[in-house]
């Protein structure tokens, strides 16, 4: 299939059904991996991530150690199962970048100043790919983080944008990420609206951008009330 | 102590090499330099050097796009560069250098993949970009999306001749519509600046990668660096990058 071929949108919906703006459900559950620290599920649709999450703990080798600070180190995996066909098994070049992206994203939000020497470790697999599986692991990574108890600014929250048929959109699935125009990821803390990740790629203009921004921190502010909730009913099960 | 004297002049409004913020080092591009290649260029951002190399193989395309030429970029910071580098696969910060020079020449279209199909579902061109870091003196990210486009401008169609590729014989260039630039906006505090040199590079919170095609349109972005940015920052970054890009697509020939 070419990717002018596709139909992306016909009569205002989406080939799911929804509106531009609108969100697959989101679905986020904490503390699903009992030896972990903290962990937590997310899902967008069928894109589906679990996290764990290990530390504040010891850092060895020595030499990697900081005296000052605790480091965060981040691992993006996709299973091989996860895509229609098979991913061979083992870092490739995007999941050695998005793990990067992803450390950086959620390392302003911690206070890693309060753990000289030591490391925090944040797993991301993803079970489920259909799109966005970058944004559904953060959103997992930052309630896993808080599940283990690391103090944290505020939570990371992440969400996709982008340009389908020359309609601005949010939440993209895989086939809209694949035959769209443009697709951009931004992660936030929300409470202070700050951004801690943005990648784009494909063609828009400044004002398209700027637009798309508006539309992600609205789509954020929706993924960040779920996130707290989850998180209020963790620590409710807990008093009762 | 030279990057913490680099931090006090930004806060005075000064550079460490006497730059004013929005002011590129000295650029010169130079094609041509790799005999064997295809295509190449080296750039240089006052000492900052950057090798691209261009070749070009035939292939079995991707499933998806049975009718496209393939285009694949690579970057390798030899230990040569700087004692920072290492030996070894390439490590993240290579692979991020890498891919996002990919997505500028890729989703910018500035290649036309469909001209160098062979034979639909068979076989297709496939333009293989390998950036060489050879001295690190900061931003190399800029450096190599430059020296990547000049290379691609640089670069020569083989010559086949009853499915054998005749290295050294050419028939055209390559089908090139676009030259898309990367401009990279520091912050550091709240001021903004360009192309930092490697002491300034220490000290910066945040930088937004930009790619600009020559109609305007930004064909990637990506956020860098370890402190977080405001919708009101990016805005103003991605004006600075957009004027710039213009200035430096001026000096493709």
């Amino acid at each position: 299939m070419k990717k002018s071929d596709v139909k992306l949108i016909s009569n205002g919906k989406r080939i799911d059904g929804r509106d531009l703006d609108e969100l697959r459900p989101v679905e986020i559950e904490t503390h699903v991996i009992d030896r972990a620290n903290g962990s937590a599920k997310a899902s967008f649709g069928n894109t589906e991530a679990i996290c764990s999450v290990f530390g504040p703990r010891a850092l060895f080798p020595r030499w990697m150690q900081e005296s000052d600070t605790g480091i965060l180190r981040c691992r993006y995996n996709m299973a091989p199962f996860s895509v229609d066909d098979r991913k061979s098994p083992g870092p490739d070049r995007r999941s050695v970048e998005l793990s990067k992206v992803i450390r950086i994203c959620l390392e302003p939000a911690i206070f890693l100043e309060d753990f000289p020497k030591a490391t925090i470790d944040v797993y991301i697999e993803i079970l489920q790919a259909d799109g966005s599986t970058r944004v559904a692991g953060i959103n997992a990574a930052s309630v896993a983080l808080a599940d283990a108890g690391v103090p944290m600014k505020d939570l990371v929250t992440a969400c996709s944008v982008g340009k389908i048929d020359g309609k601005l959109i949010a939440d993209l699935c895989g086939k809209e990420d694949n035959y769209g125009e443009a697709d951009m990821a931004v992660a936030m803390m929300p409470n202070k609206k700050k951004i801690t990740l943005l990648q784009m790629d494909g063609i828009l203009t400044k004002e398209e951008i700027m637009e798309l921004l508006d539309m992600a921190v609205k789509s954020c502010e929706k993924i960040y009330e779920k996130q707290k909730k989850v998180l209020k009913e963790k620590y409710k099960r807990v008093i009762e | 102590m030279r990057e913490s004297y680099a931090l006090e002049l930004i806060q005075k409004d000064k550079r460490i090499d006497g730059r004013k913020f929005d002011d590129f080092r000295k650029i010169e591009i130079k094609k041509g330099i790799a005999k064997n290649a295809e295509g190449s260029a080296q750039v240089k951002l006052g000492n900052t050097e950057v090798m691209v190399g261009v070749k070009l193989n035939t292939g079995e395309p991707f499933s998806d796009t049975p009718d496209e030429g393939m285009l694949m970029v690579g970057a390798e910071f030899t230990p040569m560069a700087s004692p920072d580098f290492e030996s070894g696969p390439p490590g993240e910060d290579a692979v991020e250098l890498a891919r996002v020079v990919d997505r500028g020449l890729r989703e910018s279209k500035c290649i036309d993949l469909e001209k160098l199909c062979i034979e639909e579902g068979e076989k297709v061109w496939c333009i293989f970009t390998d950036i060489h870091i050879i001295n690190n003196q900061g931003n190399l990210l800029d450096a190599a999306a430059l020296a990547a486009i000049a290379a691609v401008l640089d670069a020569k169609m083989p010559k086949m001749e009853k499915d054998e590729i005749k290295r050294g014989e050419y028939e055209g260039p390559l089908p090139v519509k676009f030259k898309p630039i990367n401009v990279t906006v520091c912050k550091v505090g709240d001021k903004f600046l360009l192309d930092p040199a490697l002491e300034e590079e220490d000290v910066i919170d945040a930088k937004l990668s930009v790619s600009v095609r020559d109609d305007d349109n930004i064909c990637s972005l990506q956020k860098q660096g370890h402190k977080e940015l405001d919708v009101k920052d990016l805005e103003k970054m991605i004006d600075i990058a957009l004027k710039k890009s213009k200035e430096i697509r001026k000096m493709l020939k």
